[in-house]
């Protein structure tokens, strides 16, 4: 069984991103990015189940301008055999990635593909699920445990009430949550092997795609903000301010 | 006929609390239809009759609806959703699983999180865990989905009169591909997370499974709900429906006492839209005191014990 781990590059978890001056976008120059931390997740699942022996191949599979080679570059060197790169510089909302990841899964055959829940930086929670719709399979989002038995996987989800488990027939689309698994560190040797593996470049001009109308965004601008309080130095404090403040 | 339709979200016996946010939110489009896929939902249908700002409410009863998996009702919502220009569901973990795969089948756009409906093409929602608020146009689409972010809205109340109950059948064909195994939820006789007034959260500072006893103590003499910062759940020390955060829960309870949370972003960004937040750290530059309205620098296992006994009902 072949597995497709799909991979954005986003910017890094820990960088405090800044709005930029004409509040139509956020300050990329020079700022660190990563692959997605929930698809370094999805990697390292398809590496599992590769050395499980459940899975015979891996391939690692952007959406976005070269640069994202970089990021299938970090998931060959995790171990991914192969990577495919649909190079797209044009604004992108999930049911244009999903349209996308569907060509790609329609060439490969893949048993499983495994994406992250969410991408950090648009927040949006949405291309797995719409990949599931239009590939016409089963979907088992916030996924924290996968087990697979022949022709059918079982899977845990994190939902709101606790933890559902269900089952699902493949192939089957996955999206993965923050404990399902524990991704590997990058090692030297591991880059330097990565550097040889396949990565195959497609135009998402050349993939025949619905043409999918886009959605404006503008007006970025921040949160309200909470300004710092008080502290206090004992209970009986906290109790009357918090009288004070009608709290009790 | 209302031009939204709202989906809820519910236990087969109750309505979940996040369908009346979610109305709040809707309601500068004007009367929502709520529509309920359960087994049987004639008590839910009631429930969300009852709400204020309802135009009618579409009971689809059937035996394929008992676990609302995406999947099934996915379909029975694209079958149904001609007459609607807005198709919305909570941002909950069921709202989230199914209303992608509905915009999916519909061939349209979804908004994720909405915190304002400004109206049915203009929608205000958070970006990379709430540090930045942007403005969506989706004039493009003749139809769109939302997940409503509950944390933004009070819960609608009853009206003075109970909206029409309509039993309705959806011509769908529905996958057998998907099937429900179990669900393991913690008894808790605690209020609900996401529901209640006051929450206590834990976070690593409280150091193993046993020393979460000082939350929950806390938690029931305060009648709250109890939390977690990620750190604490990945330790191991509670289950992860406590968690609160960008990938956890998003809260807005009036009084939200975070104790050996050190405050970062991902943690912050859950807890925005609390009414007051009170922290307690022994580390003095931990970040939570740049948010938190009330602080007291000290040991979390001294001083909970303390809060509990002077503030305890
Ligand atoms: C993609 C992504 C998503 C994430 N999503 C979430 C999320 O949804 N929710 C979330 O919470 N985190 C999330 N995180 C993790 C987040 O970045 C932090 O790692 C986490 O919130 C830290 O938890 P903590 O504050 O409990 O632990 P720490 O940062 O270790 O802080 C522990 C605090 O306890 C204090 N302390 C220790 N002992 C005591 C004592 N005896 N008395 C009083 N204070 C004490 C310390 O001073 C310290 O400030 C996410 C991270 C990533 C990368
Ligand atoms: N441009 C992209 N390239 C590759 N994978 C993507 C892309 N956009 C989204 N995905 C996948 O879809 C998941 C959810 O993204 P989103 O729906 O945008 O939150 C991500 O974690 C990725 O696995």
């Amino acid at each position: 069984m072949k597995i497709i781990a799909c991979v954005k590059r986003v910017i890094d978890y820990n960088v405090r991103v800044q709005i930029n001056r004409d509040g139509d976008g956020v300050v990329t120059d020079g700022v660190k990015m990563s692959m997605n931390p929930f698809d370094e997740i999805a990697v390292e699942e398809g590496l599992r189940l590769k050395e499980k022996g459940v899975a015979t191949e891996l391939i690692a599979v952007s959406i976005g301008g070269s640069e994202s080679q970089q990021q299938l570059r970090t998931a060959l060197a995790m171990g991914a055999d192969r990577a495919i790169l649909v190079e797209n510089d044009a604004p992108l909302i999930p049911l244009g990635a999903a349209h996308i990841l569907l060509r790609i899964i329609e060439k490969e055959q893949p048993g499983l593909v495994i994406l992250g829940k969410q991408a950090i930086d648009d927040d949006r929670n949405q291309t797995g699920q719409m990949l599931a719709a239009l590939w016409g399979r089963p979907q088992a989002t916030f996924a924290s445990a996968l087990e697979i038995n022949g022709e059918k996987a079982s899977v845990t989800r994190e939902i709101d009430a606790g933890m559902e488990t269900i089952e699902v027939d493949l192939p089957a689309v996955v999206t993965t949550d923050l404990r399902l698994n524990e991704p590997r560190f990058v090692k030297m040797p591991d880059i330097m092997k990565a550097k040889r593996k396949t990565l195959d470049v497609i135009a998402a001009a050349s993939l025949d795609l619905p043409s999918i109308p886009n959605v404006v965004t503008s007006n970025f601008s921040p949160p309200p903000t909470r300004e710092a309080g008080i502290k206090v130095e004992s209970v009986e404090q906290l109790v009357d301010v918090m009288k004070t403040r009608g709290l009790i | 006929m209302s031009t939204t339709l709202l989906v809820a979200e519910h236990d087969g016996a109750q309505l979940n609390q996040s369908t009346a946010r979610a109305l709040t939110g809707l309601a500068p489009l004007g009367d929502v239809d709520i529509i309920v896929f359960a087994e049987n939902g004639s008590a839910v249908c009631a429930e969300a009759a009852a709400l204020a700002g309802v135009g009618q409410v579409l009971q689809v009863d059937s035996p394929d609806n008992s676990h609302q998996l995406a999947a099934v009702v996915a379909p029975q919502i694209a079958a149904i959703a001609a007459p609607y220009s807005v198709i919305a569901m909570p941002s909950t973990t069921f709202g989230k699983d199914l209303a992608p795969r509905a915009a999916a089948l519909l061939g349209v756009h979804q908004v994720s999180d909405v915190m304002e409906a400004i109206d049915a093409k203009n929608f205000r929602r958070p970006i990379y865990a709430g540090n930045v608020i942007v403005h969506e146009n989706v004039e493009a689409f003749d139809k769109v989905v939302l997940t409503m972010r509950t944390a933004s809205f009070q819960a609608a109340v009853a009206g003075s009169d109970a909206a029409p109950i309509v039993p309705t059948e959806t011509t769908a064909d529905l996958p057998d591909h998907t099937r429900f195994v179990k669900l393991e939820a913690q008894a808790s006789e605690r209020p609900d997370l996401q529901g209640a007034a006051w929450v206590v959260a834990g976070g690593r500072g409280v150091g193993s499974e046993e020393n979460f006893a000082v939350i929950y103590d806390l938690a029931d003499k305060l009648g709250a709900g109890c939390g977690a910062s990620r750190a604490a759940v990945d330790a191991g020390y509670c289950p992860n429906d406590m968690q609160v955060g960008q990938t956890g829960k998003i809260i807005a309870p009036d009084v939200y006492i975070a104790l050996g949370i050190s405050g970062a972003i991902q943690h912050i960004t859950g807890i925005k839209d609390a009414g007051t937040i009170i922290a307690v750290n022994k580390d003095e530059e931990a970040p939570i005191f740049d948010v938190a309205d009330i602080g007291i620098v000290g040991d979390l296992f001294d001083l909970a014990p303390r809060i509990g006994a002077a503030l305890g009902k």
